[in-house]
C-alpha cells in the first residue's frame, strides 16, 4: 500500500516538473503532430487503392512509433536522476524499492495519454477515420498505451545501467529506429526480401501496428507470414510480447535499482 | 552509547581491483561529532555510502543507532539523514517542491510536509528563494537545501559528506553555522572533510583515513599537538634579523627558527591571533618593518607529512599482491 503511495509521489514530481518547465510538454506533443503532418502529406499519395486513403494505415504506424519512443524518454529521465545523484537520495529514504521506477513508468504513461489524444485529433483533422466503433477504438488506444508502458520498463533498465543521460537516449534510438522501420508501420512488408519479411512481421512493433489497425477497423496485409500467428492473432501476439518485455525488465530493473549508484 | 559502529569494513570496486576501504573501523558516541578527515580517494564517500545503506561492504559489520546496516537497511534509513558529496535535489523543481516531496516520501501527511518545508526553508535562510527553481541557486544555497532535505524527519544520526567542498569562504562559514546549530540540538554527526580546519571547528573527535585505513584517531588538540600546532611566520625588511628574532622570542616565549636567506622567522605559538597582535605591537615600538606576516595553521598535508612521513597520494590500482600508487594531482 505504502509502495503505491510512494510511487505516486514520484509520479506527481514528474507532473510538477512539467508545470515548471512547460516546454517539455509542448515539444513532446508537437513532435508527433509534426510526424502526422509530414507522413500524411509526404507519403499520403502512396497507398493508392486503399479505402479511405493511405492515412488509415499510416496513423497506427505513427501511434506505435511514438509510444515506442517512450523507451528513450524513460531511459533518459532515469539516467538524469542517476547523474544528479537523486537516485542516491531516494535510495537513502525508507521507501519501497520499487517506488522510484514504478513512479517514473506511470508518469511517462500519463504523458503518453496526452500525446495519444493530441495525435488522434491531429490524425482526425488530416482525414484519419477509424471505422470500428467507440469500444474498439478505446481498446486500440489502451493497447498502445500499454505497449508504451511495457517499453518504459526496458527504458528503466537502460537508464539504470547507463550513467549518461544523453548517451542512453541515443543508444535507445539506435534500437527503436530499426525496429520501427523494419516493420509494417510505414510500408507494407510484402515488398521486402523474404527473410526480412519474417523478421518484420514477427517484430513486436509490427504486431502492435497490425493489432492497432485491426482495432481501428482496417486490415493489415501480410506477406510470407500470411497464415502465421502474428497475422492471425496480432492482438494476442502483441499482448504476449508486452507481458514478456515486462516479465524480463521489471525484475531486472528492481534488482538493479537495489544496488544502483550514481558513480 | 555508540550511535555508529563500523568494524573491519572492506569494500572493493571493479571486482576487487580497487580497494576503497581496507578493514576500516570506527565509532561515534551518541550526541557527538566525528570528523573523518582524508585526502581525495581516501575512502570517505565509500564509508558514508556503506553506513547509509547505499553500498554493501564486501566484509565487515556496521550498525547505526544499534541497527545493522546490512541486515536491516530499511530500519537504518528510517533514522538517518544523508547529504552526499554533491547536492542531490531535483533541479527543475523549486526548493519548496523538493522539500514537500521528500517530506511526503518520509510519509508525512501533505499538511505536515508543507509545514516542515516552511520551517526548514526559514531555518536555512532559504525562505526568500523558496519558490525559485534550484537551477537558479548558488552552490551554497544548493548545499543548504540538500542538508535541509536530509533533516526532514529530524534524524538521530546525520551523515554529511564534504559539506563545504566547493563553497566560497562565506558559504563555508554559513554552512559551519548551520551545522553547529544542529549539533547543539543534539544530533549525532559523522562528517567527512579534507580540511583540518573544518574538523577542528566542528568535531569532537577526528579520525584520519588514508587508503581506506584509519591512520590516526584523537581529538583535534591531540592531533594538532602531534603535528605541531600553529606557527607565526614573519619576513623582515632588515638584512639583520637578530633584533626581530629577539623580540619574537621574548613575546612568544618560543624557540624561533630563522631562514637567513629569506629573512624569515618562524615560531610555534599556542594562541595564534593574540600572539600575532602582540608581535606586531612590539615590532611597531621597536621600529622594525615586517614585509610579510602570517599565522600558519597545520593543513591536512602537514598532518599527513607528520603522520605518514609522506604527502597524501592517491591509490590507483591494487592488484593482488602489489600496490601501485600515483602522486595526487
Ligand atoms: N564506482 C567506483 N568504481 C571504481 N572505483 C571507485 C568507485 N568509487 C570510488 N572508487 C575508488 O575508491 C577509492 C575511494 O573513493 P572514495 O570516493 O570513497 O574517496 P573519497 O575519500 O570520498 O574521495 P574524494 O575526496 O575525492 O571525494 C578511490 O581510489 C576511488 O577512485
Ligand atoms: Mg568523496
Amino acid at each position: 500500500m505504502n509502495g503505491i503511495r510512494d510511487a505516486l509521489i514520484i509520479t506527481k514530481r514528474q507532473l510538477l516538473q512539467l508545470t515548471r518547465v512547460p516546454e517539455v510538454l509542448i515539444f513532446t506533443t508537437i513532435q508527433p503532430v509534426m510526424f502526422v503532418l509530414l507522413f500524411r502529406y509526404v507519403f499520403g499519395g502512396l497507398g493508392v487503392g486503399i479505402k479511405g486513403g493511405y492515412v488509415q494505415l499510416l496513423m497506427p504506424g505513427i501511434f506505435v512509433q511514438t509510444v515506442a519512443f517512450t523507451l528513450a524518454a524513460t531511459a533518459q529521465g532515469l539516467a538524469q536522476d542517476m547523474e544528479k545523484g537523486l537516485i542516491d537520495r531516494f535510495r537513502s529514504l525508507p521507501i519501497a524499492r520499487s517506488a522510484v521506477v514504478v513512479g517514473r513508468t506511470l508518469g511517462d504513461g500519463l504523458l503518453n495519454i496526452v500525446v495519444l489524444v493530441v495525435m488522434g485529433l491531429a490524425g482526425f483533422i488530416v482525414g484519419w477515420r477509424p471505422t470500428s466503433g467507440v469500444f474498439h477504438i478505446l481498446l486500440g488506444f489502451l493497447m498502445l498505451l500499454f505497449f508504451g508502458y511495457s517499453l518504459s520498463w526496458a527504458g528503466i533498465f537502460a537508464g539504470l545501467i547507463s550513467k549518461d543521460a544523453r548517451v542512453v537516449a541515443n543508444v535507445s534510438f539506435l534500437f527503436i529506429f530499426p525496429l520501427t522501420f523494419l516493420s509494417n508501420a510505414f510500408a507494407s512488408t510484402t515488398s521486402m526480401p523474404k527473410a526480412l519479411q519474417y523478421f518484420a512481421e514477427w517484430n513486436p512493433v509490427s504486431t502492435m501496428v497490425a493489432a492497432a489497425r485491426q482495432l481501428f477497423g482496417f486490415h493489415n496485409t501480410f506477406g510470407v507470414t500470411a497464415h502465421s500467428l502474428p497475422s492471425e492473432h496480432p492482438i494476442q501476439t502483441s499482448l504476449v510480447y508486452m507481458v514478456l518485455i515486462m516479465g524480463i525488465f521489471i525484475p531486472l530493473s528492481v534488482r538493479r535499482y537495489k544496488t544502483a549508484s550514481s558513480r | 552509547m555508540k550511535s555508529v559502529v563500523a568494524e573491519n569494513i572492506v569494500k572493493t570496486y571493479r571486482k576487487g581491483a580497487v580497494l576503497a576501504l581496507d578493514g576500516l573501523s570506527l565509532d561515534v558516541e551518541e550526541g557527538t561529532v566525528l570528523s573523518v578527515l582524508g585526502p581525495n580517494g581516501a575512502g570517505k564517500t565509500t564509508l558514508v555510502r556503506v553506513l547509509s545503506t547505499l553500498l554493501e561492504p564486501d566484509s565487515g559489520h556496521a550498525t547505526v543507532g544499534g541497527i545493522d546496516v546490512i541486515k536491516n537497511p530499511k530500519g537504518v534509513r528510517e533514522i538517518i539523514g544523508l547529504s552526499g558529496q554533491y547536492a542531490a535535489v531535483d533541479e527543475t523543481l523549486t526548493g519548496w517542491d523538493n522539500l514537500v516531496m521528500f517530506g511526503q516520501l518520509y510519509h508525512l501527511s501533505g499538511a505536515a510536509a508543507r509545514q516542515r518545508a516552511t520551517e526548514l526553508l526559514a531555518q536555512f535562510s532559504l525562505a526568500d528563494a523558496a519558490h525559485r527553481p534550484i537551477k537558479t541557486f548558488s552552490g551554497g544555497m544548493r548545499r543548504r537545501l540538500d542538508l535541509a532535505a536530509s533533516l526532514i524527519i529530524r534524524p538521530k544520526v546525520l551523515f554529511l559528506d564534504e559539506p563545504t567542498t566547493g563553497l566560497d569562504p562565506r558559504g563555508r562559514m554559513e554552512m559551519w553555522g548551520v551545522i553547529e546549530d544542529l549539533v547543539r540540538e543534539g544530533v549525532t554527526l559523522l562528517l567527512t572533510t579534507q580540511y583540518l580546519e573544518e574538523a577542528d571547528q566542528l568535531a569532537d573527535d577526528i579520525v584520519v583515513i588514508d587508503h581506506g585505513r584509519v591512520i590516526a584517531h584523537g581529538t583535534s588538540d591531540e592531533l594538532k599537538n602531534q603535528v605541531g600546532g600553529e606557527r607565526v611566520e614573519i619576513v623582515v625588511a632588515e638584512a639583520n634579523v637578530s633584533p626581530a628574532t629577539e623580540i619574537i622570542e621574548r613575546v612568544t616565549h618560543g624557540q624561533a627558527t630563522v631562514d637567513q636567506g629569506l629573512r624569515k622567522i618562524s615560531v610555534p605559538v599556542s594562541d595564534g591571533t593574540q600572539t600575532l597582535i602582540a608581535v606586531i605591537r612590539a615590532f611597531d615600538e621597536a621600529g622594525i618593518h615586517a614585509l610579510d606576516l602570517a599565522l600558519k595553521r597545520p593543513s591536512l598535508d602537514d598532518v599527513f607529512l607528520s603522520l605518514t612521513g609522506h604527502v597524501a597520494e592517491e591509490e590507483v590500482v591494487v592488484e593482488p599482491g602489489k600496490k601501485k600508487r600515483g602522486a595526487r594531482a
